[in-house]
């Protein structure tokens, strides 16, 4: 069998089913953004469930989303963003050749993740204090009777309250989960970053990972609104 | 025709014709398309089959074939189309007028309470030649109320409140079979509905030592649940006076506008904080949990015949509601 | 003494190299295929065991071979384990990773790593699946209706959720990679246009694929998330929505169905250009068909729900959808009888299969249109006439389109040939038995058996049928076993397999049979259209079959 590569320059990264590299880096690219329609489909599941309950159950939903706090929710929503203007700036460095400016922009993303979650941790944290987990976790029965009073004019159902918390959780619950995948992905592409195996000729890895740190970001760009600020108008 | 063929069962509602009707048209129409398509295969397996020397010819195709072979079927498609949704349509749509029967659907049995205040387990009896429309939910799990001979089903849900009706017009006894599975014994949930000659049944209806109609079950429980203390028809209550509420227009609160149909008075009853009527305060208390679903139906047998019967009827309030006019409350 | 000369084996890809670990962590799409093989065909095995059970207990209208709970956790796994874990991957898993590379002439898939670990992800979900299956079943319907699966059952609804919920992670990256596949390892002069349909049906399902699965993914984990932290977004009880829970699910389902009938439509266009030796007639119309499925597909999902409580315009519009994406149906069949016209036509096995799909998927679809017709629908919706119709279509049409596929790629795929009066032999039996199983049940559905039903002894006259049903399906059984009997003699003693046995066109058939692994010395240079059959000798009879 005639090695046909043998007679073409490439680096190392070249996998040998593909004929040269930019036919690699298409297929790279073309495959993270399918990947990414796919996850639209998974999230958009639950935004379904979510607008299919907050239009029947408009009260409840209302009088529940506004006791989760929007300044952690904001900061959050700055951390995300700052962070995808560091993976920008990655895939530039990448781009550059600029190994030092690009482990520093990936361990920035890195930071800010964590951040995220951190934050997601404490907002967590208040929900269980304030009995909002839905269920009985460890013990603390959901009750809503403080979203009530806080809202007297309104009737806060316990049951159509507790669906909110329920998609409220899995919603930022499996987005928390995509971004500990981020952080692994990150984890890793520092790891080859310091290794010196990216550079202009090859930076694949870096840009299909910051496309999936990108996508995350959009999803939470959604939630934000969705769950923590629409219709914040006095009820 | 064809009344006892054992290819399908009997017809004994003014639907199951028309249902019949259109399954011979598609029967006779996919014979037809099956021995189309079975016959040129076979002729030109047989004329095309492989000969030595004898070339097949490159045909690329034909716009024209094409075109036409989805324009037609196109066209077959939405006469059946109609003319099902037609059908489908009166399934859909109960006559005004109708008796009413209130079903509950549990694991594993069908429960059944007539206007007249009759309850029956896994067995229905109705009078030939009355539209009866049946209101049924479930206590727990979906199941489908399924007649075959009336070509008619249902699923029936836990939660809500779901309508089918029905003509009946032969005497007789027929398959009730419950169509969703539902665990265990759902090849069990099973029953009969008997048919009966209208004397036959007005006989049946006196037999069983029935003292009160479901509506005055229901005017029982209005009182013993307290719900005349604040429903008052003086127009002082605390809650909206309920005569003629079933069927109008409602406004909430929010602004919203509805029909009182039997969803929204079941949902006024279990959860009131979620629909507040216009005008008054949320201070309606929780009912879910403190009825079952039968102390429901007769509750809102007994709302509906607070509505005025049509003039010309002399209805009484508490004798058997025949005249309550079910006007646009339909249930989906 | 003199010491014949033994000829080298000539390398392919399945003695390139050997042992368990050059399997197990392969790379080659070829071997990742035969993989896929051999576990679905056990999942095949073990959901038809399950089938067998229920029409043995239907033989009696009472219910007196298993009892209620293991009867409706039969009919439950054999619908799970047939959907998810035989039919999705099937022709996609086997025949689609085997061959989308070398016919379009690629050395392997886009992502070969990602391939394998689809592979590994199937398994984990089976894995799952039969753990489920041996520690006590699920009696849900595969269909998973809430509340009865998320606050009613008692049985493993999490596990067999959980497996399922892998399992579909495997049919995305599947999906994924046949995409970027086709969109950017085409060698050169494989344009669009001369892709084989095989090809593009395959493209038309892994959109499918890839656009649904993630939504029957969610929906299982909000399913496990109800069950086990009962929260109440499916149960009225908790003030949670049922009928919510069956629009996701029949969003996936429905689709699904067309993941498992394109790849076999696919198959069939393979065949039937070989054995007419004709271009198809309408190339470009069946090619866009398969896309006008794919997309349609998803507009349609409530016709499963007409009775389900939804309102009346609603089901309006999804009937009238339903009618809409029957058409591309029926332009396939008539284009597949028309490449008949003025053909030269053999018979061999895969031939005989390819016209049985087109016969069996004819009587199948017509009878969506009985479903699809509101009025009608009432009446035999949840009977045996559903039961009937998707048997037509997904045994009938699918299965019939995958032994179609495997009998006429097993001489490249194995390197062997198979005798072909036994896989004639094996392809009527399975005909004749199909028809026995299912075409009663059209007549016990319209006469009013429920499906789901273990026990039918107040109505006795649904008995016949029922016998029939049963009868038909002891001979299926034996048409499914005759192949894998002679597939696997074949691998021993069959006759050694030439490039091209069946003179079809395809850059499949160009390769050596079995081929290489990495399928071509040199990129191929494609000049020529799908199908060339004016240029492509027919075979020799006595030189290209095994007997």
């Amino acid at each position: 069998m005639t090695d046909s590569h043998a007679a073409t320059q490439h680096g190392p990264e070249l996998l040998h089913h593909f004929a040269d590299e930019e036919q690699q880096r298409n297929s790279a690219s073309l495959g993270m953004w399918l990947f990414l329609g796919t996850e639209i489909m998974f999230f958009g599941g639950m935004f379904l469930a979510y607008l299919v309950y907050r239009l029947n159950y408009f009260e409840s939903f209302a009088a529940s989303s506004r006791s989760i706090a929007v300044p952690l929710g904001a900061i959050n929503t700055a951390v995300l963003l700052c962070s995808s203007l560091t993976v920008v700036l990655a895939v530039r460095a990448a781009q550059m050749g600029k190994r030092k400016l690009l482990i520093w922009m990936l361990i920035l993303t890195l930071i800010f993740g964590l951040a995220f979650l951190a934050i997601k941790g404490v907002e967590w944290h208040e929900k269980y204090e304030e009995h909002h987990i839905p269920g009985n976790f460890m013990g603390r029965a959901f009750d809503v009777s403080d979203i009530q009073r806080d809202f007297p004019k309104l009737h806060v159902d316990p049951q159509h309250a507790q669906i909110f918390f329920s998609l409220y959780f899995a919603l930022t619950g499996i987005h928390a989960l995509h971004m500990i995948v981020g952080v692994g992905i990150f984890l890793w592409l520092i790891y080859k970053a310091w290794k010196g195996d990216f550079g202009p000729k090859y930076y694949t890895p870096v840009e299909i990972g910051g496309l999936y740190w990108h996508f995350v970001d959009v999803v939470w760009i959604y939630l934000f609104p969705l769950l923590y600020l629409i219709d914040r108008k006095p009820l | 025709m064809f009344e006892s063929f054992p290819l399908w069962p009997q017809r004994a509602s003014t639907i199951a014709g028309q249902v019949d009707a259109l399954y011979v048209f598609l029967v006779l129409l996919s014979l037809f398309m099956t021995a189309a398509i079975f016959t040129m295969i076979l002729i030109f397996a047989i004329r095309y089959r492989r000969r030595p020397g004898v070339q097949a010819e490159q045909i690329e195709g034909s716009h024209k074939l094409e075109i036409t072979w989805s324009i037609v079927p196109m066209g077959v498609f939405m006469v059946i189309f109609f003319w099902s949704a037609i059908i489908f349509f009166k399934q859909r749509t109960p006559p005004d007028g109708a008796g009413t029967v209130y079903v509950v659907a549990k694991q594993w049995m069908w429960k059944l309470q007539h206007e007249e205040g009759q309850r029956e387990i896994n067995q229905l009896h109705i009078p030939v030649g009355k539209d009866i429309k049946l209101i049924m939910t479930s206590q727990d799990v979906i199941h489908s109320f399924y007649v075959p001979a009336f070509r008619i089903k249902q699923d029936v849900l836990p939660g809500r409140y779901t309508t089918t009706w029905f003509h009946a017009t032969k005497a007789g006894t027929y398959h009730l079979f419950c169509a969703e599975y539902c665990g265990t014994q759902h090849s069990g949930m099973i029953g009969q509905v008997v048919v009966m000659e209208p004397a036959e049944y007005q006989a049946w209806l006196s037999g069983g030592g029935v003292t009160q109609s479901l509506a005055q079950t229901g005017e029982t429980m209005f009182q013993q649940l307290g719900c005349a203390t604040c429903h008052r028809t003086d127009g002082q209550g605390r809650g909206p006076n309920l005569a003629g509420l079933y069927g109008s227009k409602v406004t909430l609160v929010d602004g919203r506008t509805l029909t009182a149909d039997e969803n929204y008075i079941r949902e006024s009853i279990l959860v009131p904080g979620v629909k507040i009527v216009s005008g008054f305060q949320p201070v309606m208390p929780v009912f879910q949990g403190l009825v079952t679903e039968e102390q429901l139906n007769s509750l809102i047998a007994y709302v509906k015949s607070l509505n005025p019967p049509p003039s010309g009827t002399a209805g009484t309030p508490s004798g058997v509601p025949a005249g309550a006019k079910l006007g646009e409350g339909q249930v989906q | 003494m003199a010491t014949a000369a033994i000829a080298p084996e000539r390398e392919d890809y399945l003695n390139k190299e050997y042992g368990i670990r050059s399997w197990l962590l392969t790379v080659d799409h070829k071997r990742i295929a035969l993989l896929y093989l051999i576990s679905i065909t056990l999942f095949f095995f073990i959901g038809g065991f399950f089938a067998l059970l229920i029409r043995l207990e239907l033989l009696t209208p009472a219910g007196d071979l298993v009892q209620a709970d293991t009867y409706n956790k039969l009919f439950t796994m054999h619908g799970q384990v047939m959907v998810f874990f035989f039919l999705i991957p099937s022709i996609p898993a086997v025949l689609g990773n085997f061959l989308v590379p070398i016919m379009i002439g690629a050395k392997d898939l886009a992502f070969p790593r990602i391939n394998l670990l689809s592979w590994y992800l199937y398994i984990a979900g089976g894995a799952l699946m039969l753990y489920a299956i041996l520690s006590g079943g699920v009696d849900t319907g595969w269909t998973f209706y809430t509340p009865l699966s998320t606050s009613f059952s008692n049985t493993h609804v999490v596990t067999a959720g959980l497996g399922i919920f892998i399992n579909g992670f495997s049919s995305i990256l599947t999906g994924l990679n046949f995409v970027v596949t086709v969109h950017r390892m085409r060698a050169p002069g494989m344009t669009w246009s001369r892709l084989p349909l095989f090809i593009w049906a395959h493209y038309a399902t892994s959109i499918v694929m890839l656009l649904g699965t993630p939504v029957i993914a969610v929906t299982l984990v909000l399913v496990v998330l109800e069950r086990t932290l009962h929260l109440g977004i499916f149960d009225p009880r908790l003030g949670g929505d049922p009928l919510l829970f069956q629009h996701l699910f029949w969003f996936y389902s429905h689709p699904a169905v067309y993941i498992m009938i394109l790849p076999s439509m696919g198959v069939v266009s393979e065949v039937m250009a070989c054995f007419t030796r004709k271009r198809i007639f309408g190339y470009t119309f069946v090619a866009m068909s398969s896309i006008a499925i794919a997309v349609f597909g998803f507009l349609v999902w409530a016709h499963h729900m007409f009775v389900a409580g939804m309102s009346m315009y609603a089901a309006l519009v999804f009937s009238i959808l339903s009618y809409l994406v029957a058409v591309p149906s029926a332009i396939k069949v008539f284009n597949w009888t028309a490449t008949m016209f003025k053909g030269s036509i053999s018979f061999d096995t895969p031939m005989l299969y390819a016209l049985g799909f087109v016969g069996l998927f004819t009587i199948g679809g017509l009878t969506g249109l009985f479903l699809a017709a509101l009025g009608l629908d009432v009446h035999v919706t949840d009977t045996y006439f559903v039961v009937a119709h998707f048997h037509y279509v997904m045994v009938g049409g699918a299965v019939m389109g995958y032994m179609a596929g495997m009998h006429f790629w097993w001489p490249k795929i194995s390197g062997r040939m198979y005798p072909d009066s036994w896989g004639r032999l094996a392809a009527l039996i399975v005909f004749v038995g199909f028809n026995l199983t299912f075409f009663p049940q059209f007549v016990l559905g319209y006469m009013g058996m429920p499906r789901r039903y273990w026990d039918y002894s107040h109505s006795p006259e649904f008995q016949v049928l029922n016998v029939l049903s049963t009868a038909g399906a002891t001979i299926l059984a034996v048409g499914y076993l005759l192949p894998m009997v002679y597939f696997l003699w074949s691998m021993r003693y069959g006759k050694p397999a030439p490039a091209n046995p069946w003179g079809a066109s395809g850059l499949e058939w160009m390769t050596q049979s079995p081929p290489t692994t990495f399928n071509f010395d040199e990129t191929p240079q494609v000049t020529w259209e799908a199908y060339d059959y004016e240029n492509i000798p027919a075979p020799v009879p006595e030189e290209a079959f095994g007997d």
